[in-house]
């Protein structure tokens, strides 16, 4: 089958593991089988170490859940120096998600990671909702998100996917300046800022009080948007939002997008992706077709 | 880890609001190994408003007839409905999850004197400490159960832990064993105990460490922080160490109290 292109990149099926939701994709190595993955995100990556934020960071809700972990990790260094090396050989697209509070942070990471030579890509996050500085703060305003965009450009030299957030009035405004700003691809959305109270104890769950809601309770607002963005930009579109089976990600392609990235359905069937591809393919099957690139509304 | 459909075989109430489930394998050959104070992630069908696997510890484990034996108190819907299965219903479990309790091989030297635990529960938290007493015996040591609980009827499976080793228990209207909490126990004044481990609510676990702590006995316990994935991927279950935030799930459950920030 025709592999899928977005920008540089290739990917021999449109399954992606969402950042965050997949460790390093070692957490899951009982589970899948990377060469059946058309790549794996891996967990947000900033300049520093970031410790995250306080327990509790989880709150389940109807068909969704809130997390509000605040981009804990321990920085690009440790990144390449620690992980990278037991990662770069897996059989499948490794990218890494990058984030910052400042747009030197985002530039430092990405030209790191841009010196690594088996990530082919990196998907910037300007749109995380559980970070004080900067993350979110970028990617709602069109003018904040070119400008991030714009410097990580003229710094990276591979795929650049930029991750865009659904706490936006005009989603569409954001994806046309981040696209005019050089990105090779946009993918959305990233988590739906909410709030959950425990009734009983008279307090917000979270830590932080708010946090970014996923799961099947986001898919329609996502779908919604993927659809929007898709018909007004001209460079692929990764879509993504409480995916949890094949026929959601065939969702995803019919409303515009190229490719999926499958997240919160990985914390309850850790094989899940494994399952999305079997079901994807057997729907091209079903609907005699030869390519996902014949995956589009009638 | 697997993901594995296993079959209910036995489901009785131990009391008003727990009950056991004992769990096959449908061939003893696929069920993974235990080690003691392992966890499973069990998936929650039929319920929208319940999204997540619900962590739960390993009360037993049967290498021979495949099952695994759980405990589950019903505190909301997820549990409600496990607690709802009924025999020959298929549970779906991602197993065996996290670290267990540290066993004598990698803490004492068999060739001393025999290697005396005290093993301190309370509530449904006495789940893991069954399993972690029998392989401690079958290792050569002598454990102590301590069983904490609010009246005689919240006592859980009495019977199993007294077959399994000597069983002491403290309950808050003194209705059987010691009148008082665990803490209370006067098994601590008058033994000495090599290390203690215990499982439980969170202020009973505290305690517990501290009393370990004054006497200078290790003690592990075994934390319950709210999971998604299981797996160490969502960075959700996180507890503050001296090492900073480490996921309950894939660093413990179980963690050397001296790790922790409780005193």
């Amino acid at each position: 089958m025709t592999p899928i292109r977005i920008g540089n990149l290739v990917l021999r099926n449109p399954v992606l593991t969402a950042s965050g939701t997949f460790g390093y994709g070692t957490e899951y190595a009982d589970f899948v089988d990377f060469n059946r993955l058309g790549g794996i995100i891996v967990k947000g990556t900033t300049l520093y170490h970031r410790e995250g934020n306080p327990y509790p960071r989880m709150a389940e809700t109807p068909s969704g859940m809130l997390n509000a972990v605040g981009l804990q990790n321990k920085g690009v260094e440790h990144f390449a120096n620690e992980i990278y090396p037991s990662i770069c050989n897996l059989p499948t697209n490794v990218i890494v998600n990058v984030s910052g509070s400042t747009i030197d942070d985002y530039v430092a990471v990405a030209e790191r990671i841009d010196s690594l030579d088996r990530i082919p890509a990196i998907e910037l996050n300007i749109s995380c909702p559980n970070v004080k500085q900067g993350g979110m703060a970028f990617g709602v305003t069109a003018e904040g998100a070119a400008s991030v965009v714009r410097e990580v450009r003229a710094a990276y030299h591979k795929t650049l996917i930029v991750k865009l957030s659904p706490n936006v009035t005009d989603i569409v405004s954001i994806a046309r300046a981040v696209e005019d700003a050089g990105a090779d691809s946009v993918s959305l959305i990233n988590t739906l800022l909410g709030m959950a109270i425990d009734a009983e104890k008279r307090r917000p769950v979270l830590s932080t009080i708010t946090g970014g809601l996923s799961g099947p309770a986001v898919k329609p607002i996502a779908l919604r948007m993927v659809w929007q963005v898709a018909h007004a930009v001209h460079i692929p579109v990764v879509g993504l939002g409480g995916i949890m089976s094949g026929t959601d990600a065939i969702e995803f392609l019919l409303a515009g997008a190229k490719a999926v990235e499958v997240g919160t359905a990985n914390f309850i069937d850790p094989a899940v992706t494994m399952h999305i591809v079997d079901e994807m393919e057997d729907y091209l099957r079903r609907h005699g077709m030869n390519g996902w690139d014949e995956v589009t509304m009638l | 880890m697997k993901v594995l459909d296993l079959v209910v075989k036995e489901s009785v109430a131990v009391s008003a609001s727990t009950v056991r489930l004992v769990l096959a394998a449908s061939d003893a050959s696929v069920l993974p190994a235990v080690h003691p104070g392992q966890f499973v992630e069990v998936r929650i069908d039929e319920t929208p408003d319940v999204l997540l696997r619900r962590p739960i510890s390993i009360h037993d484990w049967c290498p021979s007839s495949g099952t695994i034996v759980l405990l589950v108190q019903r505190v909301g819907k997820g549990t409600t409905w496990l607690c709802s299965r009924r025999e020959g219903d298929v549970v779906n479990v991602v197993m065996p999850l996290g670290n267990g309790f540290s066993l004598p091989s990698s803490i004492f030297n068999p060739s001393s004197s025999a290697f005396r635990p005290l093993l301190v529960g309370g509530g449904v938290g006495v789940a893991p400490l069954l399993l972690l007493g029998k392989e401690l015996t079958r290792m050569g040591a002598e454990p102590t159960f301590l069983l904490g609980a609010r009246t005689e009827n919240d006592l859980l499976c009495l019977t199993r832990f007294e077959q399994a080793g000597r069983t002491l228990v403290s309950t808050e209207n003194g209705g059987a064993g010691e009148k008082g909490l665990v803490t209370q126990h006067s098994v601590l004044e008058k033994e000495h105990f090599d290390f203690i481990y215990t499982c439980g609510p969170l202020p009973m676990m505290k305690a517990v460490a501290r009393v370990a702590r004054t006497k200078g006995i290790p003690c592990e316990a075994s934390l319950e922080n709210r999971m998604a994935c299981g797996l160490g991927a969502c960075l959700c279950c996180v507890e503050d160490t001296v090492d900073g935030n480490v996921c309950v799930c894939k660093e413990g459950p179980v963690f050397s109290t001296e790790r922790l920030k409780w005193f």
